[in-house]
């Protein structure tokens, strides 16, 4: 029973992620009809936003301490954050420690500009070209965004900790009446988790409350008919592709503590990101958030012991079943609408 | 409709003359006849480098390329000569090898067994490379080692841990100076015993590939002959990045230790999630959980920042060493570039040397020449102590070193403490020991 409870709340984590991202997906394939394989490196970018204001907040000038030597017998150069030297050691520590949570502004505007950036610049001119032509230009601009990464930060993983109030464990189990350390999950990832249902929420709220959302949905069911009526379309979906890129990153930057950044993060996440939208239905974003937590729950359940122990390496090849399935049995997706994707 | 007409002459006229062009270089190669693969004839000779450039092990595989750079600025004469100082073997002069000027060229991985073999079979062929090095994933070690013996030339491997390189997979033209994951066992075993007690139940998760199975292997048979049960071993995928789903069966599973077969990105995403699920705050069987890393890289480590704190694992080679070879290497290469050494670094550079020194005290670059010079050679120097390259299996025995994540690092190059130096006799094992048993030698292949 823990063991399943353990795995729901993994799941749930997992979901999280991959309903963040296929949601930022599906929002642009939406809108403007692309399909946007670059979107696994926006969520890596949006990781190293969280990274690069880490380093800004840690640049230091360096101490020297004559009572410590370095590797070569030398006196030790000791680092010291001009953050510490501004505000005092403690305050500019603690700024430093919540860099992760402070990286989330500091993402927002970087991100909605590249993402904005990303469509005049490059996606606008395949709007009118076929599904293959856009796989392959964003799938190009992805390694091109990698390899910058890779060239400026290196290609190993950089740890971004998360702050220390956040550090260790909740104790489920002790609520639900078990044992102390039965069930523990790491704070962090419930609060990913939060974080993860409160944008969700945002976006739809968003969509479904305001004007501009409404507009929006217009023109996702009928572009033709809105443009008809006096309504500039095209630069309310420059935006939501920026609002989309917003999601991906802002899931990023609070990844960052689960699992250290590196530059191909973005592509461990795509496919099945991918695979999500496709099961959840092209273009219905309820589809992307319930077929997020889904297979993220379905692949915790298949990593668990028992079940490789009847069916191994099921962990491996379980979402791809999954997606098999449904696009044999319903091919539009769970929550699919009828006819996109199927002429 | 146009006819064909099929003559007999005509098929053996055609056949004669396509023939006689198929076979004409050969013909020609064999007018200039060279006694083995890419002889060397100028005032120079080519080193191979195969190290990861790009990938996930760039990093590493550019701490090696600066080793290897090194190497053959030392062994051209440049520098302050580094480990050559040091070394027993007085044959290297800093005039190049047997005169000739060392030159290179470097090859990319990929961390790909294919991309790897394709890159030294590009130097080989088209650069004219005499001997290929590098590499940073046992995959890959075996794979360009199989090549180098089809080519006829000598492979030295750089950073590859599986028993299988020296074990099932060992060829007469290769030669691994690191240690590997039996010996990490033998090395790391008794001290966990000591640390942790000899009643322990071990829960291992490992990399689903060559390196992870043999160091499972290797760690479950020398733990448990120390008296540790082990509870349980999960394999899993390479290219998992989220260890969540497979770090929550541990925490209920009696075990008491936590035994990470992974290495590189799986090491540092693995022990991070064990990390936050508690696991070293948490009390098992009324003993402390501990968390083991058999194969240490300070070069990775790095990436899991505060989590390594504490953690016990083996390492081939720590800058810190205090002996003469270890400090001169550190000297030469920290100067050079501002940093210490990775123990990639190390193992990279010791191979060039001893791959020149043996050219040298053989008087010849052929390969099979220069494989009897290493085989059953002893020397010392090179940072590790006393060390024999085994000709049974062309495997180094030299001492192990075993680690722990320092808690108050200085920088962020000093993330490991040697707590102890096992010496070579701890770590031998017999050349038919069931653990490397299912391959041959065969014979060298000097190729042409």
């Amino acid at each position: 029973m823990d063991a399943i409870i353990l795995q729901i709340l993994n799941g749930l984590d997992k979901g999280s992620a991959y309903a963040l991202i296929a949601l930022g997906l599906t929002l642009i394939f939406g809108t403007l009809g692309v399909v946007n394989f670059a979107h696994g490196a926006l969520f890596m970018i949006g990781a190293f936003c969280a990274v690069t204001l880490n380093r800004l907040l840690t640049l230091s000038h360096q101490v020297v301490d004559e009572t410590r030597t370095d590797f070569l017998g030398n006196p030790l150069k000791v680092d010291v954050p001009y953050m510490q030297d501004i505000f005092g050691e403690a305050t500019g520590a603690a700024i430093i420690d919540w860099s992760v949570p402070l990286a989330i502004l500091f993402s927002i505007p970087i991100m909605i500009g590249f993402g904005v950036l990303m469509e005049r610049g490059l996606i606008k001119h395949f709007y009118k070209r076929p599904h293959a032509d856009q796989i392959l230009v964003t799938f190009g601009l992805a390694i091109v965004l990698q390899e910058i990464i890779k060239q400026i930060f290196g290609a190993n993983p950089i740890p971004t900790p998360a702050p220390d109030a956040f550090r260790g464990s909740f104790d489920f189990g002790t609520m639900l009446g078990f044992d102390p350390n039965v069930i523990i999950y790491p704070y962090w990832r419930l609060v990913y988790f939060g974080f993860a249902a409160i944008i969700i929420g945002a976006v739809f709220a968003f969509l479904q409350f305001t004007t501009f959302g409404m507009v929006v949905r217009a023109g996702m069911a009928d572009r033709e008919t809105v443009g008809l009526l006096g309504i500039n379309i095209d630069r309310r979906f420059t935006i939501m592709f920026g609002l989309a890129a917003a999601v991906a990153g802002l899931a990023g930057v609070m990844y960052a503590p689960i699992n250290s950044p590196n530059y191909h993060m973005g592509m461990d996440f795509l496919v099945l990101s991918f695979v999500v939208v496709v099961v959840g239905g092209m273009g219905s974003l309820p589809g992307a958030v319930l077929a997020g937590f889904l297979l993220g729950i379905l692949e915790s359940f298949a990593s668990m012991n028992e079940i490789k122990s009847i069916l191994p390496g099921i962990d491996q090849i379980i979402i791809y079943l999954v997606a098999i399935i449904i696009l044999l049995t319903r091919p539009r997706g769970l929550m699919g609408r009828k006819g996109v994707m199927e002429d | 409709m146009s006819k064909t007409t099929l003559t007999r002459r005509g098929v053996l006229r055609t056949g004669a003359v396509a023939g006689a062009g198929v076979a004409l270089p050969t013909i020609f190669t064999a007018s200039s006849a060279r006694a083995f693969t890419n002889e060397p004839t100028g005032g120079s000779v080519t080193l191979g480098f195969n190290v990861p450039q790009t990938g996930p092990y760039a990093d590493e595989g550019a701490d090696e390329l600066r080793a290897y750079e090194l190497a053959v600025e030392h062994l051209n004469g440049g520098g302050d000569g580094g480990m050559m100082q040091t070394f027993s073997s007085k044959s290297l002069e800093g005039t190049g090898i047997l005169g000739k000027k060392v030159e290179y060229v470097t090859g990319d991985t990929q961390t790909k067994s294919d991309a790897a073999r394709a890159s030294a079979k590009s130097m080989i062929e088209k650069d004219g490379a005499i001997m290929i090095t590098g590499g940073s994933s046992s995959g890959v070690a075996v794979a360009v080692q199989g090549l180098c013996q089809e080519a006829g030339v000598i492979f030295m491997a750089g950073l590859t841990h599986s028993n299988d390189t020296t074990g099932k997979d060992k060829k007469a033209n290769g030669f691994r100076h690191f240690f590997n994951a039996y010996m990490s066992g033998a090395a790391l075993a008794p001290v966990l015993a000591k640390a942790y007690g000899e009643d322990r139940k071990a829960y291992h998760l490992t990399a689903d590939y060559t390196w992870g199975w043999t160091q499972e292997e290797s760690i479950k048979a020398a733990t448990e002959a120390l008296g540790w049960e082990t509870v349980e071993a999960v394999k899993t995928p390479l290219a998992q990045t989220d260890f969540s789903s497979y770090i929550a069966p541990v925490l209920n599973s009696g075990a008491d230790v936590l035994v990470l077969n992974h290495y590189g990105g799986n090491m540092v995403n693995s022990l991070t999630n064990a990390v936050q699920f508690g696991l070293r705050e948490k009390q098992a069987n009324g003993k402390n959980f501990e968390i083991v890393v058999p194969l240490f890289s300070r070069l990775m480590a790095r990436g899991a920042g505060e989590n390594i704190k504490g953690i016990l694992g083996s390492t081939n080679w720590h800058w810190s060493l205090q002996d003469e070879g270890s400090q001169a290497f550190v000297k030469s290469f920290g100067t050079k570039y501002g940093f210490p050494p990775s123990q990639a670094a190390h193992t990279c550079y010791v191979q060039t040397l001893l791959y020149a020194d043996a050219v040298q005290r053989a008087g010849s670059f052929d390969p099979c020449a220069v494989a009897e010079a290493l085989e059953g050679y002893e020397f010392d120097g090179l940072g590790n102590g006393p060390t024999l390259y085994r000709a049974e299996d062309h495997q180094c025995f030299k001492d192990v070193l075993v680690v722990r994540g320092k808690e108050n690092p200085t920088s962020e190059f000093d993330l490991l403490e040697v707590v102890e130096v096992t010496p070579r006799g701890q770590v031998e094992y017999a050349p038919d020991h069931p653990m490397f048993a299912g391959g041959a030698l065969g014979s060298c292949n000097p190729g042409a």
